[in-house]
């Protein structure tokens, strides 16, 4: 089998004249997390679902484990695990028979679902928690029960819509921990977020937004060769006055709070942060420290966005 | 058996027996409906109160007053002295009628004139009003016609002519309750499985869990099936406890074979399930579901000729009467448990059934399929 497990070619999904997705590419290799980060709108959900067959793409094509998305959705459903970004269990329904009745209608048979059951549920943590209803289960055992539903028929790839919405910290450390488990079991998985710390996680991603792809591989790769320009971190204050004067003064092509900094990004860094001081001091801001950083990811996209708003307003 | 049914059956069995209300409705509900509708909905008349007020004081004027109260149809709870007296008790609602004779009966009898006599009939519950009038029609129809004997003193009988003797067939006593238990059946089938059938799918939208189910490899037809089993189950309980409570507790008499009304039976679930699922692919709620339900069903129920005989409705709504299942259903019971007949008599009901049954069914699982995209 070739190692890779998902393609999405021009993937386009219409409604009525609305544009959800455009165009979307991108692979996924076997034992791969790979991303799918952008805010809220931008077609994340649109996109899993014309994988799975939920959506009939308008254009494009896929293929998801080698199964065609449009033609073979019941090979595909068969072999994937999917948590939805609404995913919720049957709350009268205990932990065991939540996963009972999923691992029952994905087909696995009857004599090795106690089995499969105790192991899936050590493996998320919930062991313990059988006989206990869904209802009375805090949001982060949920969430685990729910991978654990859908790691019931042990697929080969698992999509997981927004699966950190709503968690806790912790719980997310411990869901990624289990991701990373399953990647290196050979499962592929497809993850969606718009946390920007969360993305770094993934082996690569694609930043989504307005329904295209607007940076596409590592983190690495994007923060060293995707990156238009260079960051200055500003260490000043007060912070909503510095703000107002880098974005009026155009030293910079972008300027953003950043913590308690500013993160303010444009093509020559070095001769900006030469009339810098004098700028700032004479509108009575203190300039503790400016230096030269490297890009994080939100820098990225910033810088990338930018770059598209500006190619959607003024067409070339 | 198709591995996948299994699981959505218990699951569905499952929710059912943790929700104490759905259960509360399911078990408690029918014999509650049964036994009050099978007093409440009662129109038969037996000892209806009337007052009297007998002006004329004769032989005469005695015998008629008699007669009626030996027709059984009336119990006389007044004699009174004037008119306005039998209004004041009508009004008041002692009596629900009032026999007027007036002077001068007897002598117009003795002269060989027509004699009349008045009743009156309070006539605010229509259907014991129409039963009243023609108990009192007869009464004294009967009672001229034992007159005239009596004058020409011949008997009738040695000069022909034609007599009618009406004998009610099925339920001879025409005890309304004979009637209305069996209808319930239909009734309760009807609103659980379709109700039900509507709120079990409709929970699963509401929750979310509908579009995890749909990225399994469950088909649409395992889902609807498989969530209707349970129901179709408790459907055929309520059907044996209805009709138990209305054998022991009513007297119906069961007269026809139970297996054949269980076969019809699950013919006409075909239709009401078929309901509860379209039902269920147009609303987002169960509120919306339970009102959208309401809306359907209540006008099929008087549609169906639970409550009123179809034959008095006007035309158009008559002709809207040939698509509600219970019309057919309704028929094919009382035929079944009254008449104890057998398929042949209601050979075009059944085909009305086997039509609708899969026609709505279908058609709902195709709405239903859609509403899952
Ligand atoms: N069935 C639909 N009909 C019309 N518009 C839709 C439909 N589904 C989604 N959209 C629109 O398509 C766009 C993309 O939606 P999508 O759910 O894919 O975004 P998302 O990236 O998953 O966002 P979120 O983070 O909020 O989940 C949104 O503007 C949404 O309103
Ligand atoms: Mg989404």
């Amino acid at each position: 089998m070739s190692p890779l497990s998902l393609s999405a070619e021009q993937l386009t999904k219409r409604f009525d004249h609305f544009t959800a997705v455009e165009g979307v590419s991108f692979s996924v290799q076997r034992g791969e997390i790979y991303g799918l980060l952008g805010p809220n709108g931008a077609g994340k959900t649109t996109t899993i679902r014309m994988l799975l067959g939920l959506l009939r793409p308008t254009a494009g094509q896929g293929t998801v484990l080698g199964y065609d998305i449009v033609r073979q959705p019941e090979e595909i459903r068969r072999r994937v695990g999917y948590v939805s970004q609404k995913f919720s269990l049957y709350p009268d329904l205990t932990v065991a028979e939540n996963f009972n009745f999923y691992a029952g209608v994905y087909g696995v048979a009857r004599r090795s679902i106690s089995a499969r059951r105790g192991d899936t549920l050590a493996l998320v943590g919930l062991a313990d928690q059988e006989p206990v209803r869904a209802a009375s289960l805090p949001g982060g055992a949920r969430q685990r029960l729910a991978l654990a539903c859908a790691l019931a028929h042990q697929p080969d790839f698992l999509f997981l819509d927004e699966p950190t919405a709503g968690v806790d910290p912790i719980s997310r450390r411990a869901l990624w921990d289990l991701l990373y488990a399953l990647a290196a079991s050979g499962t592929s998985i497809l993850v969606t977020t718009h946390y920007m710390d969360e993305a770094e996680n993934c082996y690569r991603l694609a930043f989504i937004y307005q329904g295209r792809i607007v940076a596409e591989g590592t983190a690495r790769d994007m923060k060293e060769q995707q990156m238009q320009g260079q960051v200055v971190e500003l260490d000043c204050e007060p912070l909503d006055r510095a703000l107002t004067i880098l974005r009026q003064a155009h030293l910079f092509d972008e300027a953003a709070l950043y913590g308690s900094t500013i993160h303010a990004i444009g093509p020559d860094a070095q001769a900006a942060l030469v009339q810098l001081p004098g700028l700032l001091a004479d509108q009575g801001v203190t300039l503790h420290s400016a230096e030269v950083i490297a890009p994080s990811l939100e820098d990225v996209f910033i810088t990338r966005l930018r770059h598209v708003d500006q190619s959607v307003h003024s067409p070339a | 058996m198709n591995t996948r049914l299994w699981p959505i059956m218990r699951k569905e069995f499952i929710h059912i027996v943790r929700d104490p209300r759905t259960l509360a409705v399911m078990f408690i509900i029918p014999v509650v409906q049964l036994i009050l509708l099978g007093y409440a909905a009662n129109t038969d008349i037996r000892h209806l109160a009337i007052a009297v007020f007998d002006a004329d004081h004769t032989a005469q004027s005695r015998q008629l007053v008699e007669a009626y109260r030996a027709s059984d149809y009336f119990a006389i709870s007044a004699y009174v002295n004037d008119e306005s007296e039998i209004a004041r008790l009508l009004d008041g609602g002692q009596v629900r009628g009032g026999l007027i004779i007036p002077p001068g009966y007897a002598d117009s009898l003795l002269k060989g004139r027509a004699a009349q006599v008045a009743f009156v009939i309070d006539g605010s519950d229509p259907s014991v009003a129409g039963t009243a009038f023609a108990a009192s029609q007869s009464v004294g129809q009967a009672q001229g016609v034992k007159l005239i004997q009596q004058r020409l003193g011949v008997d009738f009988s040695s000069l022909g002519g034609i007599e009618v003797r009406p004998r009610v067939w099925y339920n001879p006593d025409l005890r309304s309750s004979n009637y209305m238990v069996p209808a319930l059946i239909g009734l309760i089938l009807q609103f659980l499985t379709g109700l039900f059938t509507a709120l079990s799918i409709v929970r699963e939208r509401e929750q979310g869990t509908i579009e995890q189910l749909v990225v399994t490899p469950i088909r649409s037809w395992e889902l609807i099936v498989g969530k209707i089993i349970p129901y179709v189950g408790i459907a055929f309980f309520d059907l044996g406890e209805i009709l138990l409570i209305g054998v022991l507790w009513f007297g119906v008499p069961v007269r026809g074979s139970i297996p054949l009304l269980a076969a019809i039976a699950l013919l006409f679930l075909l239709t009401t399930l078929g309901t509860g699922l379209f039902i269920s692919s147009v609303t987002k709620s169960q509120q919306e579901a339970m009102l959208v339900s309401f809306l359907v069903l209540f006008p099929g129920i008087f549609l169906s000729g639970f409550f009123f005989p179809l034959e008095a409705m006007p035309a158009p709504l008559q002709a809207v009467s040939y698509v509600v299942p219970l019309r057919y259903m309704l028929i094919i019971i009382r035929g079944i448990i009254l008449k104890g007949v057998g398929l042949p008599a209601f050979q075009e009901q059944v085909i009305a059934l086997a039509i609708l049954g899969p026609l709505i069914l279908i058609g709902a699982s195709l709405r239903f399929r859609k509403s899952l995209e």
